[in-house]
C-alpha cells in the first residue's frame, strides 16, 4: 500500500509521510478537535525516542549547540527530530521564529526534521503543544528528539516535564558565582554546558558551576551533574556533551527512565484536567456574577473563594 | 480540548545569492506585529531548502524576497518544489525589484501578490490576514 492510498493523517504518519507529520503537529498546536483521536491512533508507537531538552538564557548558543548535536547524532546513524520553541509576543500574539537559521545545514537531510513553535500562552519556556509534538515525532520513528526551549531566565522549568535528559547551557560573562547558586536553573540540569568556552571568563564560570553543584546537598535521583565545555559555533566539545548525556542515560537506566516518564505523564494529565476544569468553571457566567455580588457586599476575597469552593465540590 | 485561535504561519525566504535582507526582515517583523508566526530561514537558500522548510513548518503562506533580478528563475522554482511536496495550494507572495511585466507572468504562475518598493508594510500584513481568514473559513475543521 502506498502512502497516497492511506486515508487518515495518523495512518500516513505511521507510514512515515512527512507531510502528515507536519500536519499533526499543527493540529496539536491549534488544539484541533481531531488531535486527541489522532494521538489515540498513534499512541502505541510513542515511547521509543530519547528526548533531550536544551535550555538556558537567551543568546548562550542553544540553537547552535542543537545544530552541532544533530550533526553528531547523524554521524552515529540516528534519525533526529528537533522542536525549537521561540517566544510569542504577549501584546500581539505574533512571533518571529528564527532557530532554523542555525540549523539550515540539516534542512535537506531526510533523517532530520526541524519544527519551530511559538510559545503562545505558555510561560514555562515551552509551548503547550510541545509534548504533543514530541509524541507525534516519536511515533513517526525518530531515534532522538531534541527540544529547545525559549531563552529562559530564572523561573521557567516546563522542560523538566518534557525531556528525559535536560541540558542547561550557559556562557561566560553573565553574572557571578552567587548567580550560579540561586535556586532554579541549575537544579533542573542533568548536564551543565559552558558554551563559548573560548570567551574570557569561561574557566571561572566552570569552577563556579562545579562549586555550586558540589554544594548541593542532593541532586535529582542522586546523579552528580557534570559541567562540560563546548564551543558549538566551532564544532568543539559536542562529543563531550553527548558523552555526558550518555552517562546520565546509563545512570538513569531503564527503570529510572520509566519512572521519570510516568511522572511526566501524570503531570501532563493533571495539567490538562486543570485546564478542562477551568474552562468548564468559567464558561458559565453566573459564577463570575456571584463573585462580583459577594465582593460588592464587602466580603473579603478569601471568604468568597472558600464559599465558591464549597459550592462546587 | 478547546480549539485555540488558528494562527497564520508564514515563511519568509531569501532564495539565491543576493545578500540584502533588510526588506525580508522588515516584512517579517511587521507580520509578527500583526500577530502572525513568522519563520525566517535566512540568506542564500536554495528553492528546495525553502520548500522543505515550508513543508516541515506546515506554513500557510510563503513569502519570497529577491533583489538581485533572479526572480523569474528562482520564484517559479520555489513554486515547483512546493508543488512537488503537495503544497501547490499554499498562498505565495513575493517582493523585490520586479518589473510590471514580470509581475504579470508570476501572477499567472501562482504568486497571488507581488509587492514592490514603497509598498506600505501594514497593507501587506492586512492583505495576507484578510486572504487567510477567508481560506481558514473555507477550510473549517478540514485543515
Amino acid at each position: 500500500m502506498t502512502v497516497a492510498t492511506l486515508k487518515t493523517t495518523p495512518e500516513r504518519l505511521l507510514a512515515r509521510d512527512r507531510r502528515a507529520l507536519a500536519r499533526l503537529i499543527t493540529w496539536a498546536e491549534n488544539a484541533h478537535p481531531r488531535f486527541p483521536g489522532a494521538l489515540r491512533e498513534i499512541y502505541g508507537h510513542v515511547g521509543r525516542a530519547r528526548r533531550l531538552g536544551v535550555t538556558g538564557p537567551p543568546g548562550v548558543g542553544k540553537s547552535t549547540l542543537c545544530n552541532g548535536l544533530v550533526s553528531c547524532l547523524r554521524e552515529r546513524g540516528s534519525e533526529v527530530g528537533v522542536l525549537a520553541v521561540d517566544p510569542s509576543s504577549p501584546f500581539t500574539g505574533g512571533a518571529l521564529l528564527g532557530d532554523r537559521i542555525r540549523m539550515e545545514s540539516h534542512t535537506k537531510d531526510p533523517g532530520v526534521f526541524v519544527r519551530s513553535m511559538a510559545s503562545r500562552d505558555s510561560h514555562g519556556g515551552l509551548a503547550r503543544a510541545a509534548v504533543d509534538a514530541c509524541d507525534v515525532m516519536d511515533a513517526f520513528g525518530f531515534d532522538e528528539l531534541i527540544l529547545e526551549t525559549v531563552g529562559v531566565g530564572q523561573a521557567e522549568y516546563d522542560i523538566v516535564s518534557a525531556a528525559d535528559t535536560v541540558i542547561v547551557v550557559l556562557c561566560p560573562g553573565a553574572g557571578d558565582s552567587v548567580q550560579a547558586m540561586k535556586a532554579g536553573l541549575l537544579e533542573v540540569a542533568d548536564v551543565l554546558v559552558v558554551n563559548k568556552n573560548d570567551a574570557p571568563g569561561a574557566d571561572r564560570l566552570v569552577s563556579d558551576l562545579e562549586d555550586a553543584v558540589a554544594l548541593r546537598r542532593e541532586s535529582r535521583d542522586g546523579w552528580t551533574t557534570p559541567v562540560v565545555r563546548s564551543s558549538a559555533g566551532r564544532g568543539l566539545g559536542l562529543e563531550d556533551v553527548l558523552a555526558a548525556v550518555e552517562q546520565q542515560r546509563t545512570f538513569l537506566g531503564s527503570a529510572g527512565l520509566a519512572a521519570r516518564r510516568r511522572k511526566m505523564r501524570v503531570a501532563q494529565v493533571q495539567r490538562t484536567v486543570g485546564e478542562l476544569l477551568v474552562q468548564a468553571l468559567w464558561s458559565d457566567g453566573c459564577r463570575v456574577e456571584f463573585i462580583k455580588t459577594a465582593l460588592a457586599s464587602g466580603r473579603p476575597p478569601y471568604d468568597v473563594a472558600d464559599e465558591m469552593r464549597d459550592q462546587i465540590l | 480540548m478547546q480549539m485555540t485561535e488558528r494562527k497564520i504561519r508564514v515563511l519568509i525566504g531569501k532564495p539565491g545569492l543576493d545578500g540584502h535582507d533588510r526588506g525580508a526582515k522588515t516584512v517579517a517583523s511587521v507580520l509578527r506585529d500583526h500577530g502572525m508566526e513568522v519563520i525566517y530561514t535566512g540568506l542564500h537558500q536554495t528553492p528546495a531548502e525553502i520548500a522543505e522548510a515550508a513543508a516541515q513548518e506546515d506554513v500557510d503562506v510563503v513569502g519570497l524576497s529577491i533583489l538581485s533580478g533572479a526572480h523569474m528563475t528562482l520564484f517559479p522554482r520555489v513554486r515547483e518544489e512546493l508543488v512537488s511536496r503537495g503544497m501547490g495550494e499554499i498562498l505565495m507572495v513575493g517582493g523585490g525589484i520586479i518589473p510590471a511585466e514580470d509581475a504579470e507572468t508570476l501572477r499567472n504562475d501562482g504568486f497571488a501578490r507581488l509587492f514592490g518598493p514603497g509598498t506600505n508594510t501594514d497593507e501587506i500584513a492586512e492583505w495576507i490576514a484578510t486572504e487567510m481568514k477567508q481560506r481558514f473559513e473555507e477550510e473549517g475543521d478540514d485543515q
